[in-house]
């Protein structure tokens, strides 16, 4: 109830208007949506690819933070960056309990995600992404990161 | 207890000062301090223990949730009257800093405005109490509805939103995620704590208690020496002087109201003799599949090559691994071109190449069998502790049986009680005499410490044998059960002195380097 009011009202939104870079490609019910992002300057790593979100939300969002993460098919790849590892999984403080707040949104999750890869100039995976990877059993939202580089 | 507590705050700062200046000393004086309490500390404690401590011992207090409440409360009033705060604002600075007195004091003398804004009081609250209003032309940025007539709620920071979502927003941070003491404004960024005097004005009886009671938990948290007991639905803590640095020299085992024992360091079950760094270690061990990873070593061999782990499941000893089509003899591990024309059976002992790999292969199968070993006997041991609890359980109905048909009185058969309680207690004690053997070098000590387990295990064995016996026996044991009870207990108590003293003073000596 609290999470579909919201997110009825960010979906009018959304289909009214998105910033350059983002589309809206699936809202069919209130638990699970699909968003699709570009880097819009030059950046080499992201050039010419179109990288796809999948957000999934609680009953209480948005107090509580939705899942994100990247997913990969044909023609969309996992983008490369330090804090993306190539299942997908998101490494942000935004998205962390402790990081979310309730103010954030889809729209504002996206662009964030969009400045991160922007600024981003290492074309390569986090540390021990082969055994996360591997071994990760965990959603996302159970995962205890440590954000240490606020740099990237 | 009054009293003591403020020995102990007091005593906060000179220690601090001691850790600045040499570690060592600073584990001298925690010793010290053990002994000067010792004549106080029996008198109102345990009247139970024998007049002397003994060397694996350490000095701890139980206290129930009042007294808790209490001495959290008069570290509030005091704090209060000397920064000149009201006692809720004094409560959100002294969990900001986490209990942390003197601290706070110094910091707050030094810059009174840092101090409030960090903790997220900022401006006196005092002048404009926090309360709900209606905004006009307001939209909640959480729900997004802007109807007239909501009501609104912001702290300090101006961070508005409805009611509804401030409410739906502090439930979750209390009930789902347990929080309390530093619950953030919702706003993006902002990080002043949602204070008391907010909370009440904004939420339900039912939560507010739930609130109160993790606020009085944080306290607990918070203290280095204060520590809740682990065992399920226990409300009492413990306080206990001793501190990380001094881990490795002592094994701080303390017994709760609750009848639980647990150790101080790190709230596990009582682990002693073994150090926690030891008990950390042991548990990964036996719980990751690095021994999985030996069983392979053991019964596997590595392509000479390339590495890949092969089983050989039948056939010959001409191995032609799959993966880099190298040809090399199973049985040497040599190449296989080194054999000439001795097809199919090799005779070739001494070849370098395959003596190196047979080497490493050894060696893996004597550390897999040394640790079954150590396992084997620590396992053991937890399963019949386990046991014994049933045996206790079927030990009251003894003591029933024996008070029926013997006209014997209830005090009488008591001594069947305290008998499987000894065997509780070593067995815990005997199992972890296996980890910490696992990791100790071979010397003299630990042959020492091996006597002394065995001599404890011998004196275990007996007495759990007894109880085997069958009920009218019993009583003909009496004087010999308690002879063997009390021998158990005294065998226990001589190798936890052993381990404790030489840990103390260093003297043991591991395979491993603990971190």
């Amino acid at each position: 109830m609290f999470a579909s009011k919201r997110l009825s009202k960010e979906l009018t939104k959304l289909q009214d208007k998105l910033p350059p870079g983002i589309a809206l490609v699936k809202a069919d019910d209130f638990r699970e949506w699909l968003m699709d992002i570009q880097v819009m300057d030059e950046n080499p790593i992201y050039q010419g690819q179109t990288y796809r979100l999948k957000f999934t939300f609680s009953q209480s969002y948005p107090i509580e933070a939705p899942e994100v993460v990247f997913v990969r098919d044909e023609s969309h790849p996992i983008p490369m960056h330090p804090h993306i590892y190539s299942n997908g999984i998101i490494c942000l403080d935004l998205l962390d309990r402790q990081g979310w707040s309730p103010v954030h949104n889809v729209e504002s999750v996206c662009v964030s995600l969009q400045s991160m890869l922007t600024s981003n100039t290492k074309n390569e995976r986090p540390p021990g992404d082969d055994s996360f990877v591997r071994h990760n059993t965990q959603r996302p939202r159970d995962i205890n990161f440590v954000f240490h580089d606020n740099a990237v | 207890m009054d009293s003591d507590n403020d020995f102990n705050s007091s005593q906060a700062s000179g220690d601090d000062f001691l850790d600045d200046q040499d570690s060592d000393l600073g584990l001298e004086d925690d010793s010290d301090f053990d002994m000067d309490q010792d004549d106080v500390g029996f008198e109102s404690q345990d009247k139970d223990m024998g007049p002397r401590k003994q060397a694996y011992e350490v000095d701890y207090k139980v206290f129930d949730p009042q007294q808790i409440q209490a001495s959290q409360d008069n570290q509030i009033d005091e704090v209060s009257s000397i920064l000149g705060q009201p006692p809720e604002a004094t409560a959100i600075l002294l969990r900001h800093l986490r209990w942390n007195k003197e601290r706070l004091i110094d910091r707050y003398m030094d810059n009174q405005e840092e101090v409030l804004e960090n903790a997220g009081l900022g401006e006196t609250a005092a002048t404009n109490p926090p309360k709900i209003a209606k905004v006009a032309g307001f939209v909640c940025d959480i729900c997004c509805e802007d109807d007239a007539n909501l009501e609104t709620f912001a702290m300090k920071c101006g961070h508005r939103f409805c009611v509804d979502c401030y409410r739906q927003y502090l439930y979750t941070k209390i009930k789902e995620e347990g929080e309390a003491a530093r619950i953030r404004c919702p706003g993006d960024g902002c990080n002043r704590i949602v204070d008391s005097k907010s909370l009440d004005l904004l939420v339900a009886d039912e939560l507010r208690s739930r609130y109160h009671e993790l606020l009085t938990r944080t306290y607990v948290d918070d203290k280095d020496n204060l520590r809740w007991c682990p065992a399920p639905n226990c409300v009492y803590a413990v306080e206990c002087g001793v501190k990380n640095k001094d881990l490795m020299q002592i094994v701080p085992t303390v017994h709760c109201e609750c009848s639980h024992d647990f150790c101080f360091g790190c709230s596990l079950s009582d682990h002693q003799p073994a150090p926690c760094a030891l008990v950390k270690m042991w548990l990964k061990k036996c719980e990751d599949d690095s021994e999985t990873a030996n069983w392979i070593s053991a019964n596997t061999k590595e392509c000479p090559k390339c590495n890949s782990t092969i089983e050989k499941n039948g056939g010959c000893n001409h191995m032609t691994c799959r993966k880099c089509r190298h040809e090399f003899c199973w049985m040497c591990m040599g190449v296989w071109s080194e054999h000439g024309t001795s097809w199919y059976n090799c005779n070739r002992f001494e070849e370098k190449s395959g003596s190196e790999a047979r080497d490493a292969q050894a060696k893996s199968r004597l550390s897999l069998e040394r640790y079954l070993h150590y396992y084997n006997r620590y396992a053991n041991h937890e399963q019949s502790a386990k046991l014994d609890k049933d045996i206790y359980l079927k030990t009251e109905k003894k003591m029933q049986q024996l008070q029926n048909t013997t006209g014997m009185s209830w005090i009488e058969v008591q001594y069947l009680d305290t008998a499987s309680q000894a065997l509780q207690q070593c067995r815990q004690t005997l199992k972890w005499t296996y980890a910490f053997a696992y990791y100790l070098a071979r010397n003299n000590l630990t042959e020492i410490f091996e006597d002394n387990q065995k001599d404890l295990e011998m004196a275990v064995e007996n007495l759990s044998e007894m109880f085997e016996k069958p009920v009218d026996q019993l009583q003909g044991l009496k004087v010999d059960m308690m002879d063997k009870t009390s021998y158990c207990t005294k065998r226990r108590v001589i190798l936890l002195n052993d381990t404790a003293e030489n840990l103390k003073q260093g003297n043991w000596e591991f395979n491993v380097k603990f971190s």
